[in-house]
């Protein structure tokens, strides 16, 4: 089992340098002579030339990614040539609104997919069940971006339940800056008005984010509580007497569990990669967000920046994954 | 023809071919559908955000054109992204995989590591930077999906292709001197097509996914393109006023990907019944 740890936290060095090799390669792809832009139009060669040393772009290529991966590993990538500011900041700066949004909806995608396919698992066929697979069908074909706006216009625009856009109502006064979590920091200020914002304001975006998860999670947890409900232990106790719910709860649900687990660990990713244009719709001002203005700005080292961070989250998230499902589930440690 | 009758009894499945075969026949046939064919293209300010009536089924837009027409035109536009991308995808995964999976060393290796460093970014991330990086458009979006999305096969192919290699005929043919390139393209690609053809085709209504975030982003589709996640990005300006605007698109979008999503779980129970959904 240790070996088995080992070897999937040393995975994550192999897809470093593969991912930074990716940007690299993207960057250097990338249209326009980094140089030329900062000059400006009215440069000489003779200046043109001086930046490009400057930005040791005059080195040899093998250099000049050996310097872009030790700057990344220190979380400098550079400076961006729209903003004039460093991209590590920025990023650093609007990480937390990312997470935040992901781990909500991350709990409502693991807390509602597992509740709903329990339920749905254990009365398999119920008019509920049926009911439940045709929205998890739905959920899985919803384009995540489309429906955020839906939300917004039934529940923000027509409705006008929840806020619109933003984290918090403008002209609040933000909770000192602790965890970049508002949840935690409103609390830890004994803001309870910030907190109730953060809250609102957190609603529409982290369930458009869940929706297509939330199917994805229901429909393992339905399959695998059938297959138990189905096992001989489950006949045993239908027969000792037990209710159906006494079945399901602890006995089956217990055994059907592991793989819903691992799911809800890959959602994260998706999550993430979801964030991107539900923020875009939201204004919320996270990492997605941020990456949408640098596509727009042509911000190629910013753009890369995001996609080097995401991946690199994405990738780590992933090998926890793997060694929690190896942790609940040592036939899978041992195939590996 | 057992399972052509398995399949029928599938009623989702049915559902999504038919939903598939509609848009087939809507992109290839759909001219009659559309109101009037200029007013799609050609602005008239004159009949503008005008809601949906009996002549403006979807209602117009912010130029006063037709949304049914434009959604219909839409069609084509998303099954062709679709199609190139994942046959781009296919081209460059299935070889790959199929090489990767037969033999052993430094090629095999090599190919399955950068599946995996591609496979361990969101595809969406990747794709967003790669478009942005080739200069926005059509042809970008499309070139980046499928740069993206042919490690999903190459994973799906290698899989089966160590599970094949090892089977009894394929060491008869070895042993009678059959020829790699005709083992792998003659008797082990056929193995190995069920479970291409399911990925492709819930990889059709991904692509339509990922394509129409592009076009929303403003990495994709370019004006005066009627594509539908840039229809969805124009609409937004116009809400809560002109809501068909980004209702219309959306379920558009909504109804392609259900039909993909459909069919390819109707085919994969039937590929491998192990996984059976409504079991």
């Amino acid at each position: 089992m240790a070996l088995f740890i080992v070897r999937r936290v040393l995975m994550i060095v192999p897809i470093l340098l593969g991912l930074l090799l990716l940007a690299f390669g993207m960057l250097r792809l990338a249209p326009g002579d980094p140089a030329a832009a900062i000059a400006g139009d009215n440069a000489t060669p003779e200046q043109i030339a001086a930046i490009r040393e400057d930005l040791g772009l005059d080195r040899h290529v093998i250099v000049q990614f050996a310097d872009y991966a030790w700057n990344a590993a220190q979380g400098d990538f550079g400076v961006s040539a729209y903003s004039n500011r460093a991209v590590g900041l920025d990023i650093a700066q609007r990480l937390p609104a990312t997470l935040e949004l992901t781990f909500a909806a991350l709990a409502i995608a693991a807390v509602g997919g597992i509740v709903i396919g329990a339920l749905s698992g254990a009365w398999y066929n119920s008019t509920f069940d049926h009911f439940v697979r045709v929205v998890t069908v739905l959920g899985l074909a919803t384009a995540s971006f489309w429906f955020a706006i839906m939300l917004q216009l039934v529940f923000a625009l027509d409705l006008g339940l929840l806020p619109l856009r933003g984290r918090l109502p403008a002209g609040m006064e933000v909770p000192p800056d602790i965890t970049g979590f508002l949840l935690i920091d409103s609390l830890i200020a004994g803001r309870l008005d910030a907190f109730g914002a953060t809250l609102s304001h957190l609603a529409l975006p982290a369930i458009t984010i869940a929706f297509g998860g939330l199917a994805t999670v229901a429909r393992f947890t339905r399959s695998s509580v059938i297959e138990a409900m189905h096992s001989e232990y489950a006949a045993y106790e239908t027969a000792v007497g037990y209710p159906r719910r006494r079945v399901l709860f602890p006995f089956a649900l217990k055994n059907a569990l592991v793989t819903p687990v691992t799911q809800v660990g890959l959602l994260f990713g998706a999550f993430v990669s979801n964030a991107v244009a539900v923020e875009a719709v939201f204004d919320w001002p996270g990492l997605g967000s941020y990456l949408v203005q640098a596509i727009f700005a042509a911000d190629y080292t910013a753009v890369l920046a995001v996609t080097l961070v995401i991946g690199f989250v994405y990738g780590v998230v992933n090998i926890v994954v793997d060694v929690v499902h190896g942790l609940l589930d040592p036939r899978v440690a041992e195939r590996m | 023809m057992l399972i052509l009758r398995k399949f029928l009894r599938d009623i989702p499945a049915v559902l999504g071919l038919a939903i598939v075969a509609l848009a087939i026949l809507i992109a290839f046939f759909g001219d009659p559908l559309i109101v009037d064919g200029a007013q799609a293209v050609i602005p008239d300010l004159r009949s503008r955000l005008q809601p949906p009536s009996w002549e403006h089924p979807f209602g117009t837009d912010n130029l006063g054109r037709d949304i049914f027409t434009r959604v219909v035109m839409g069609t084509g536009g998303a099954l062709t992204v679709s199609t190139t991308v994942v046959a781009a995808a296919m081209a460059i995964g299935v070889p790959l995989g199929l090489i990767a999976g037969y033999t052993n060393g430094f090629a095999s290796e090599a190919v399955m590591r950068v599946t995996d460093v591609f496979l361990a970014v969101p595809q969406l991330i990747l794709a967003i930077a790669l478009a942005q990086v080739l200069g926005r458009g059509l042809e970008a979006a499309v070139v980046a999906l499928a740069a993206t999305y042919w490690p999903f096969f190459t994973r799906t192919v290698y899989a089966e292709t160590r599970r094949v290699r090892t089977l009894l005929f394929v060491e008869a043919l070895e042993g009678l001197g059959a020829k790699r390139l005709r083992i792998l393209a003659m008797h082990v690609l056929p193995n190995v097509a069920a479970p291409i053809i399911v990925r492709a085709t819930i990889g059709m209504g991904f692509i339509i996914l990922t394509s129409a975030v592009l076009g929303f982003l403003g990495v994709g589709a370019t004006p005066p393109d009627p594509d539908w996640g840039l229809a969805i990005s124009e609409g937004r300006n116009y809400m809560p006023g002109a809501w068909w605007m980004t209702t219309f698109p959306g379920l558009a979008i909504l109804a392609l990907v259900l039909g993909f999503n459909l069919l390819g779980d109707g085919m994969r129970d039937l590929v491998d019944p192990r996984l059976r959904r409504s079991r």
